[in-house]
């Protein structure tokens, strides 16, 4: 399945045999092991990205591995931002990667909403003269 | 919503031998931890002992875990908790799984990592060395074919050559360059006078030799003036004092790292620029202790640099200011595995003399507390020279507020 997994070591010794586990990642299938996390699953395959900054979309990956930093985020079976790195995977679980959002603070989606109060009540104004 | 004796938050070395005592005294006790399977942070851990031993995590775990479960205690992975609430006469834990009520929590949450930020260090295939070690002997992953480690100290240097027994190229450790965050670590004066520390570690005569002596401020600066252009090769692998890493290179991942020559302060020397092909980088920015639980019920808080930064103020006892709360482990200052292990079982013994009001009980505890010392005096892994003094210092505060 692959080759990056640490299969002989010199002190802890040879890997025990674990049962496969078949999940899913943006919607390929993947081989891990039973007790894997989906983020030793992912990097046993070769996968590093987990997630797309939700502004930026710049790629992101594990950092801590131990669910300090939250870097790993992913959806998991529907339920969104869960770490990668704490939790096992389980046959046929759905893994999605992290997405960009649509920016609250970008100024192409922020339509025709008033900016201020002062302005909301203007066009309130405006609008009650132009029934009239 | 049944009541526990005691619950205990993380499975580490601490909470797991806490457990172990508090059940032995016939405590109803649950220990919760957010990580899949019990062990902490002891389960990646992986040296030579002086001695010729092999100091392996996942066999002292098992040890643990043994006699735990000799003794039923109830231990919950994959449960994060992420509040203590104080009701009149006793304390809720909430967590991702449900609510646990107890007399008595012990927060045993370990440490976390520095962050030592360099410029491309969100690139997938950049991580914490602690990270690189859970997934290089707990996970069995290998994390990448090449790569560096970036900060040296104690930790650095152990983990490091954890990779390099599971067969994975690292091409040496450096600095992380200067700025607001890293500052100290990016300090060759600094960072030798900290690696003295493990020099009985290191096979080099230079390291010894700077062991003996280099204790003395004029004899670390004289090494770092004459610091080898290659580095000082420990374990055939490179340590750099005098070069820095500046960048991180990559557009979808790590691609290479740029590497610059420093001054003895740790300043750039202009035009030193080597790029340096690897996929993956291990930032080292050294541990503090994990103590928002503590700080969250309400325990009153002391800075120990010795320690590794601020600590909840507890007594030798592990008993926090607060009735009930007790603390162990790394929460209460970074050292050794081994350490957080008797500290446990000091926390483990002042719980159960509280709950069962047995006389017995009181000399265990003395002879608990009196281990921890002797633990931390024959330590081969020293986090901080003056670990002693920042004990003194957490003690007198505790005296003051009790």
């Amino acid at each position: 399945m692959t080759t990056k997994r640490i299969v002989n070591h010199p002190v802890l010794g040879e890997l025990d045999k674990q049962e496969k586990v078949t999940f899913q990642f943006d919607g390929n299938t993947y081989e891990g092991y039973e007790n894997d996390t989906i983020a030793s699953a992912l990097l046993a395959n070769g996968i590093r990205t987990l997630r797309k900054h939700e502004e930026t979309g710049n790629p992101r990956g594990i950092y801590c591995n131990i669910g300090h930093c939250y870097e790993c985020r992913v959806t998991v079976d529907g339920a969104s931002n869960i770490r990668a790195c704490l939790t096992p995977i389980k046959a046929n679980m759905v893994v999605e990667s992290g997405k960009v959002q649509p920016s609250p603070l970008d100024p192409s989606n922020e339509g025709e909403l008033p900016k201020t109060y002062a302005e909301f009540k203007r066009r309130e104004e405006q609008q009650k003269n132009a029934k009239k | 919503m049944q009541k526990n004796d005691v619950v205990i938050i993380g499975a580490g070395p601490a909470g797991l031998s806490a457990a172990i005592q508090c059940r032995e005294n016939g405590l109803s006790v649950t220990v919760l931890d957010e990580f899949p399977k019990p062990g902490g942070r002891l389960l990646g851990q992986l040296h030579e002992e002086p001695s010729g031993e092999w100091w392996n995590g996942i066999k002292e775990t098992n040890s643990l875990l043994e006699k735990a479960e000799k003794n039923n205690t109830t231990i919950k992975c994959g449960v994060s908790v992420h509040h203590v609430e104080t009701l009149e006469n006793h304390f809720v834990v909430h967590t991702n799984k449900g609510y646990f009520a107890a007399d008595n929590v012990l927060i045993a949450t370990g440490a976390a990592e520095s962050a030592a930020p360099i410029p491309g260090w969100t690139l997938p295939g950049v991580m914490s060395i602690g990270a690189a070690q859970v997934m290089t002997n707990v996970h069995r992953v290998s994390v990448g074919e090449k790569g560096i480690v970036a900060g040296v100290n104690v930790l650095s240097a152990a983990i490091t050559r954890e990779l390099q027994l599971a067969g994975i190229d690292v091409v040496g450790m450096a600095l992380p360059s200067r700025n607001i965050v890293s500052e100290d670590q990016a300090n060759p004066r600094e960072v030798m006078e900290r690696m003295v520390r493990i020099a009985h570690l290191a096979p080099s005569k230079f390291i010894q030799f700077g062991s003996k002596f280099a204790t003395f401020k004029f004899v670390q600066n004289l090494a770092l003036q004459f610091f080898p252009k290659g580095g000082i090769k420990m374990w055939d692998m490179p340590i750099h004092l005098r070069k820095a890493i500046k960048e991180i290179n990559g557009t979808d991942k790590v691609e290479s790292v740029t590497m610059v020559d420093v001054t003895m302060d740790g300043d750039i020397i202009r035009g030193t620029e080597e790029t340096i092909s690897v996929d993956f980088v291990c930032i080292a920015g050294g541990l503090y202790p994990l103590a928002e639980l503590a700080a969250v019920v309400g325990c009153p808080f002391q800075y120990s640099e010795e320690l590794g930064g601020h600590v909840p103020i507890h007594s030798e006892a592990m008993e926090t200011p607060i009735e009930g709360i007790f603390v162990a482990g790394n929460i209460t200052g970074i050292e050794s595995a081994k350490v957080a292990r008797e500290q446990g079982t000091v926390a483990g013994l002042s719980i159960a003399k509280k709950v069962t009001g047995n006389k017995e009980i009181d000399s265990k505890l003395q002879d608990a507390i009196t281990n921890v010392k002797a633990t931390r005096n024959a330590a081969t892994i020293q986090f901080h020279p003056r670990i002693d003094e920042g004990r003194a210092k957490i003690s007198q505060a505790f005296n003051e507020i009790s």
